[in-house]
């Protein structure tokens, strides 16, 4: 097996103007992809990061079954702060998931090749973040047990969803786009778990490839009608992906609180969901190509790419910070100059707010530098900090807005107690987790598109 | 997207198979034998050759279609049910606003064409090409799900000339030629 090993780790840096290593033909992507999956012995360091997932997964276990049996009283919500972290954290991790589909639909539809190394990994981090995600909103909900009330059974309790409420919107947008995205991750890797099949030298593991697999031969009336329908999905999440952070921003922007009563708030929404989605996606990607040799499949151009989409994305955010402070001086609205006001200098959330200014608008402007956005290192440490950035960001609209409502009577101080530390660390052992998972037993970079792209000469060999 | 396999399936006939090293010999094999006159019976490959559905002759794909008819039908169940829903059934006076109310409507509407559109078309990609949890797949070479491509061929009657076929693969670098007895579904 020492053989196989070799091929897993021990990558060269790849820093030509191709999206793909010259090391690669059709035979050593097969090779060097499906030997992650299928190679017979585990490195020890697998078996750590599994650990330390799941025993993020455990605190998950233990806060959620604590929260079931007592109730959300255990939080740190309080008159007038209704929405804390709960409602911080959905935001957060459904955000995160938005890179998957962007670089999966609609760098797709953008005909951007580069992005077929990368898809794969990104996709599999939607599905997990939007599982993450959708955790928050139904254990908020106090009786998780009664969370189908929210889809429209009819007899069940001869009632109705109010289908003018954004929170039941929510529940369309984010069902579908966990659905969606399921199946378009899933449908993408039909090929490779093919392929896995008949490299599979185990008979249980060929099996269950095959199973998976669903008898894909390659046959090319196949692949036509496969390439139409991921076509067309790819068309499908297109619009889902910008429909799925307006609606969470709905949740907001149909209120009347100050700060949340903005029209800026879709588009807002959106873009930051795509940054700190990118952030994740380089987060998670700079370790596992370093660690399995996969420079000449993840390139130094593909890290690159993404810092210059999180730029990108970035300034729209910024965009949205300045108009908020902007229009809260122009409209001349009381309430919402004081919002603005006690949130940058005189409310008891003035740091998290130029927390949220350093993470987010000062630290992404080393992205300007082509060798910072050339070095993994660096990349790595910024996307930690975007991750900070777009987690506080979530906590200045929710917390400062909620915290000095319009009745100066019933103001507080809201701080989240341990159980909502314990809930939002246990989601994100519970992704760690699920993310290692991924990369041992499945296919994390499409073999059959990366053939597509590998320049012509090189695909003869 | 009518083939051979559709049409008569599983006979006595026989099957001869080229296998190719490249993607341009694969679509070139395959544009000459078509133009011979010669029953393709299918191609195969490690991933979507672009330009070899049409060297094979193959008519572009209706679920463009399917996908339409299977959104439309989310969306007409989310339009009747909203409405039926809040105006009818359970209109609920919510600060004197009309108990209709399209804009309101429009997100659910939106992401009920997206789910049955997605799964739909999905389902019919699937069935269309008959793969399921469970199907035997039975690959004409083991290295067409990794780097070599197959041109197969259908020996409809006597007139079927494997040296003519040899010859023409030949041009196109053919790695092997295999004759198999039955049926490569």
């Amino acid at each position: 097996m020492s053989q196989q090993v070799r091929t897993i780790q021990g990558g060269q840096e790849y820093t030509g103007p191709g999206v793909v290593g010259p090391e690669y033909d059709n035979t050593t992507v097969t090779e060097k992809i499906s030997n992650l999956v299928l190679r017979k012995d585990t490195e020890l360091s697998w078996f750590a990061g599994v650990a330390i997932g799941a025993f993020g997964g455990l605190i998950l276990l233990v806060s959620v079954t604590y929260l079931v049996l007592i109730g959300t009283g255990i939080w740190g919500l309080n008159v007038p702060v209704g929405w804390g972290f709960a409602i911080i954290n959905f935001v957060w991790w459904i955000g995160i998931g938005h890179a998957g589909t962007l670089i999966s639909a609609i760098l797709h539809l953008m005909q951007q090749s580069w992005r077929n190394s990368i898809n794969r990994f990104a996709e599999a981090m939607t599905i997990f973040a939007v599982m993450c995600a959708g955790m928050f909103p139904l254990l908020h909900v106090g009786r998780p047990w009664l969370a189908y009330w929210l889809m429209p059974l009819p007899n069940t309790m001869a009632l109705w969803p109010q289908w003018r409420s954004p929170l039941v919107w929510d529940v369309f947008a984010v069902s579908t786009y966990f659905t969606v995205s399921l199946i378009f991750w899933y449908m993408g890797m039909i090929p490779d778990l093919g392929t896995l099949r008949d490299r599979a030298t185990n008979p249980y593991l060929r099996q269950l490839f095959g199973l998976l697999s669903m008898g894909w031969r390659g046959a090319t009336s196949h692949w036509a009608r496969y390439e139409k329908a991921y076509l067309i999905l790819a068309g499908l999440s297109t619009p889902l992906v910008l429909s799925v952070h307006s609606v969470v921003s709905f949740d907001f922007a149909v209120s009347l609180v100050p700060g949340w009563h903005t029209t800026v708030f879709p588009p807002y929404f959106v873009a930051g969901a795509v940054y700190a989605g990118f952030a994740m996606v380089l987060t998670c990607t700079i370790p596992v190509r370093k660690y399995y040799g996969l420079e000449g499949l993840i390139t130094i151009r593909h890290l690159e790419n993404m810092a210059k989409v999180t730029l990108a994305t970035g300034y729209i955010v910024i965009y949205g910070y300045a108009m908020e402070a902007f229009i809260s001086w122009y409209s001349a609205s009381p309430y919402e100059g004081f919002m603005m006001w006690n949130r940058m200098w005189s409310g008891p959330y003035w740091w998290s707010y130029w927390m949220l200014l350093f993470c987010n608008a000062f630290s992404i402007q080393f992205l300007w530098f082509k060798k910072l956005r050339r070095s993994p290192i660096f990349l790595w440490f910024l996307s930690l900090i975007v991750g900070v950035g777009m987690w506080l960001e979530r906590f200045v609209i929710v917390v400062t807005s909620l915290a000095r409502d319009y009745l100066p009577s019933s103001w507080d101080v809201y701080s989240g107690t341990v159980w909502d530390w314990s809930l939002y660390i246990g989601t994100i052992g519970f992704f760690i987790m699920m993310m290692f998972l991924f990369i041992r037993f499945l296919p994390i970079i499409p073999m059959s598109e990366m053939k597509m792209i590998l320049p012509r000469s090189k695909k003869a060999e | 997207m009518k083939l051979a396999q559709d049409r008569i399936g599983p006979m006595n006939s026989q099957y001869v198979v080229g296998i190719f090293e490249t993607e341009e010999d694969i679509v070139g094999a395959t544009e000459e034998t078509r133009g011979t006159g010669y029953g393709i019976y299918d191609t195969y490959a490690p991933y979507a050759v672009h330009g070899l559905p049409e060297a094979m002759g193959l008519k572009p794909s209706k679920l463009t279609w399917a996908c339409l008819v299977f959104a439309l039908a989310g969306f007409s169940v989310a339009v009747l049910g909203q409405f039926w829903i809040n105006g009818i059934d359970w209109a609920v006076n919510v600060g004197g606003r009309p108990f209709n109310s399209l804009p309101a409507y429009l997100p659910v509407m939106f992401e009920c064409i997206v789910l049955a559109g997605g799964v739909g078309v999905t389902i019919t990609m699937l069935a269309r090409n008959g793969l399921y949890p469970g199907k035997r797949e039975r690959l004409i070479h083991p290295d067409v799900t990794n780097h070599r491509f197959a041109l197969a061929l259908e020996r409809r009657d006597a007139s079927f000339d494997l040296n003519e076929i040899t010859a023409i693969w030949s041009r196109y670098h053919v790695a092997e030629i295999m004759e198999l007895p039955e049926a490569v579904s």
